[in-house]
């Protein structure tokens, strides 16, 4: 069944990637499509490896045939193209079996990275497939989009994104998303919601709004931003998890030391600000103190001069935490 | 059809450039600084010291200009408040896991992290060094890593990984990837050194560099000699400030004189003689029908990785030792005899572009008479130190021109440096030895020059020799499965694992790139060019030695001939 009209569908339903990024997936599937290369590659993200995360195992549990389902409309959209399911060392264990399956006779393979939060970076992602180990992140430019596993055109979207596209393909598309809620909350788990509620609807709908004190990490356990309660009524960030913590019972650099030490063990020391600035964090929030100079240039260097995205991210829930936890 | 030219602009000037240029590369052709660690051109870019730090006008924060392409109209600025910021900030980072060891280091004449210390203005002591304690590896007699300096750029572990040997690594240990040497029971480290002329911060030094330097100038009864490769007389003047590639034999041999050395050898002679016994190894094997092709074993690198990685192919390695293995068992022998002094009172030192040949010397097969022919290697490098620490400036002494039998090569004694050059003498010798002729024309163009894989074919009367030149092991790894695939396809193959030869050796002054390269080899091919005598076997202390001392049959198979071995796996990590 050849669907060509799919990527008027995306950019109808207005589907952005899940991954985190944001990005119009419409244009991501038409600049691929526009690539001219006798082999591609698709590629489901499902290295999900950022803390309070949990949305992509939920569609592997619950909805395994809607994300290949949305992979073989890729597969018929991109002549020429194979595809492989790129899962975190756990879930490949757990899923495997039952998505190869469901896959049956379709070029679907499914593969378990060698790595941990890394490689779901798109570039460390080829790097692995490719098998260089332990894979770091490429030079971008090129993207994987024209350059990915072998040289050749690659299209990465996460799982979530590709249950949707099967979801828009059927006519079933809600714009809704899959929001992962964790923390000091009554009912953990995730839920799929209409993607423009704020942060307090949300965990209103889901009587999960606090009565206490509280304060929420959104967008990722490590990564995502730090906002009070007060600033709850705005929409979901990045990968769309929402954490709750009591306030009054968080020792905020207990907080940055998980995520720290997140940082630390998952980067891939390749560039001198996230290997040394990183460690040079530890050391302080270990101190439980900050030099006011020192982390105000280390934030600098992280986020303007950080080889990838890994880099790049870390300052952003420190200085949230310095700002309204300290 | 014209190419229409494209431009961009570096600090408002406007610069031309060619698709597929990074910034750097445009920067850099039109002599624009930007400050660079991690970049060699050599390898991929690394991208990992986030020193080279530009801005683009239109774009929002700071790029890299060894990973950025230029683009049509593209707006840089190399210098601005951030800039220098950032530049200044990571610089601090560096340094914090790099402990100073200035004294004692390749890079002491010419350190760039210690330049851009002061450039930008950086407080090299702003964090405790984070590697204090690290260990330090030892690859057997030749390199010594020391980890507590190595700022983790990835240059040595790309390096080894292109030399075709792979076998520095990044592995994780605690908190952090660190570059060890494998402990994988099927890798192992050849001394090739081209991890240290890559360390832009000298992590990696020769064994004994620098502190063993002086110890084998005066030694109480007896007689040290002094010999030189034939590399040196092109690379050392770098370490005096000479451009690259300025030949300095007579200054060289002068200075050191200078130290007090009365008798002075050049290897080139040696190397006359490696010709003449692998000419004629070559034409036996090929008339007795015996193992071909024949590879050359004057490269100690190339013969640990045959012994390791590939002992199936040992018969295929020429029993000739090299050069400088060679000029030592002629000094404590024909020359001892000569000078009625006792082999054993005799301390032969080499001057060596290599740190492998620290390992070469301490091989049991190369052994006269039970005698080691060599006692010590010291590298270019080393020889430039203890000249300094003497006083004695190489760029402005008087040269020394004795005329003296063992210090006259013949010009193909003298291109055994470059990569191709013993090939080059070897056929010059073997065209002579089977058609009684000069070669007609004696420069062999195609197997010249830095490329990594050269062949040619060579007609001598009705018979055709096919060879081959690598430099790099992983072009030699080439040659090897191209001859899995077709055992006729070469006659003769010369194997150095240094990029473009001993001139590009691991004992040679460092920097090294591809320019430099091509002008030190281009001032000993120069040389030859401006000699009569430019053959092995026209040189008349090879025909005297061959008419007297060699027509000893024992002699030439003591001091010219070795073997080789199977080798189990001599370099692990420490602890």
């Amino acid at each position: 069944m050849e669907n060509k009209d799919i990527i008027a569908q995306l950019k109808a339903a207005d589907l952005r990637g899940r991954g985190g990024a944001d990005f119009p997936t419409h244009l991501k599937w038409q600049m691929f499509s526009e690539t001219g290369a006798s082999k591609k590659y698709i590629v489901a993200n499902g290295s999900e490896g950022e803390p309070n995360v949990f949305k992509d195992v939920y569609i592997l549990a619950k909805h395994p045939e809607t994300l290949i389902a949305g992979l073989k409309i890729a597969l018929d959209t991109f002549s020429g193209s194979e595809a492989i399911i790129f899962l975190r060392r756990d879930y490949y264990k757990k899923y495997k079996k039952k998505l190869e399956k469901l896959i049956g006779p379709w070029p679907i393979t499914v593969f378990c990275e060698a790595g941990g939060y890394l490689s779901g970076e798109e570039t460390v992602l080829c790097e692995e497939i490719e098998k260089n180990l332990p894979a770091r992140p490429r030079v971008r430019p090129p993207f994987p989009g024209q350059f990915g596993i072998y040289g050749l055109p690659t299209l990465i979207n996460n799982i979530e994104t590709f249950y949707y596209v099967a979801k828009i393909a059927e006519g079933t598309y809600k714009k809704t998303r899959l929001y992962s809620i964790s923390g000091k909350v009554p009912k953990q788990g995730v839920f799929e919601l209409p993607v423009d509620w704020s942060i307090s609807q949300i965990l209103k709908e889901t009587k999960n709004l606090p009565e206490f004190n509280y304060f929420v990490q959104v967008g990722g356990g490590a990564s995502g931003d730090v906002l009070l309660s007060s600033e709850t009524e705005q929409k979901v960030s990045g990968s769309s998890a929402i954490v709750v913590y009591d306030k009054d019972k968080t020792d905020p650099w207990v907080l940055m030391r998980t995520w720290i030490d997140f940082f630390m063990k998952e980067n891939c020391d390749k560039c001198t600000p996230c290997r040394e600035g990183s460690y040079r964090i530890l050391e302080m929030v270990r101190d439980r103190k900050f030099d006011q100079k020192i982390i105000d240039d280390l934030f600098f260097v992280l986020e303007n001069t950080s080889y990838c995205a890994l880099g790049r991210s870390i300052p952003l829930p420190f200085k949230a935490a310095i700002k309204k936890l300290l | 059809m014209s190419i229409q030219k494209k431009f961009i602009f570096i600090n408002n000037q406007e610069y031309a450039f060619q698709l597929g240029q990074t910034i750097l590369d445009v920067a850099r052709a039109n002599n624009i600084y930007i400050a660079t660690l991690c970049h060699h051109p050599d390898v991929k870019i690394q991208g990992s010291c986030r020193l080279c730090l530009v801005e683009i006008k239109g774009r929002k924060g700071l790029f890299t200009a060894c990973s950025t392409k230029a683009e049509e109209g593209m707006n840089i600025a190399t210098d601005s408040q951030d800039i220098f910021r950032a530049r200044q900030i990571n610089l601090e980072l560096i340094f914090s896991e790099h402990c100073e060891e200035c004294g004692d280091c390749v890079y002491s004449q010419n350190c760039t992290i210690k330049d851009y210390g002061k450039k930008f203005n950086a407080k090299i002591t702003k964090y405790p060094d984070r590697k204090k304690g690290y260990p330090v590896h030892q690859f057997g007699p030749a390199l010594v890593f020391d980890t507590s300096k190595c700022i983790d750029c990835g240059l040595c572990v790309d390096i080894c990984k292109k030399e075709g040997v792979d076998f520095l690594e990044f592995k994780k240990n605690g908190r952090f990837y660190e570059v060890v040497p494998s402990d994988n029971k099927c890798k192992d480290c050849i001394y090739c050194g081209q991890c240290l002329t890559h360390c832009p911060v000298g992590a990696f030094e020769g064994v004994g560099e620098f502190e063993d330097v002086d110890k084998y100038i005066n030694i109480q009864g007896k007689t040290v000699v002094f010999q030189f490769a034939p590399s040196i007389r092109s690379t050392i003047g770098e370490e005096f400030g000479l451009p690259a590639g300025s030949v300095v034999t007579g200054q060289l041999i002068a200075a050191i004189k200078a130290l007090g050395i009365e008798h002075v050898f050049d290897v080139s002679v040696g190397a006359d003689i490696t010709t003449m016994e692998e000419a004629q190894e070559l034409i036996d094997r090929i008339k007795n029908n015996q193992p071909l092709p024949m590879f050359t074993s004057c490269c100690p690198a190339w013969v640990k990785y045959m012994e390791f990685f590939r002992p199936d192919m040992i018969p295929n390695l020429t029993s000739v030792k090299s050069p400088e293995i060679i000029m030592g068992g002629l000094i404590k022998t024909y020359w001892a005899k000569e000078m009625k002094i006792d082999p054993k009172d005799i301390v032969v030192v080499s001057i060596m572009p290599c740190v492998a040949k620290k390992y070469e010397i301490t091989r049991a097969a190369n052994k006269v008479d039970g005698i080691s022919p060599v006692d010590q290697v010291l590298t270019t490098r080393e020889l430039a130190h203890l000249l300094r620490k003497k006083k004695i400036d190489l760029k402005n002494i008087k040269p020394d021109t004795t005329i003296s039998p063992l210090l006259q090569p013949s010009g193909a004694g003298v291109i055994y440096g470059a990569s191709g050059g013993v090939m080059e003498s070897a056929i010059r010798a073997a065209y002579k030895k089977l058609s009684g002729q000069r070669m007609p024309q004696l420069e062999l163009q195609e197997v010249r020059g830095i490329h990594g894989f050269k062949k040619a074919e060579i007609k001598v009367g009705d018979k055709t020799i096919k060879v081959a030149v690598a430099n790099g092991i992983a072009n030699a790894k080439q040659i090897l499965e191209e001859l899995a695939k077709n055992p006729k396809a070469y006659d003769y193959v010369e194997v150095m694992a240094c990029f473009g030869g001993c001139i590009g050796g691991g004992g040679q002054p460092v920097p090294v790139n591809d320019e430099i390269r091509k002008k030190r080899s281009a001032g000993l091919y120069g040389i030859d060019n401006k000699q009569n005598i430019r053959s092995a076997d026209e040189n008349p202390i090879i025909q005297k030695l061959y008419k007297g001392f060699f027509s000893d049959h024992q002699n030439i198979h003591s001091v010219c001939h070795t073997s080789f071995s199977k080798k189990k796996k001599e370099v692990y990590p420490t602890n």
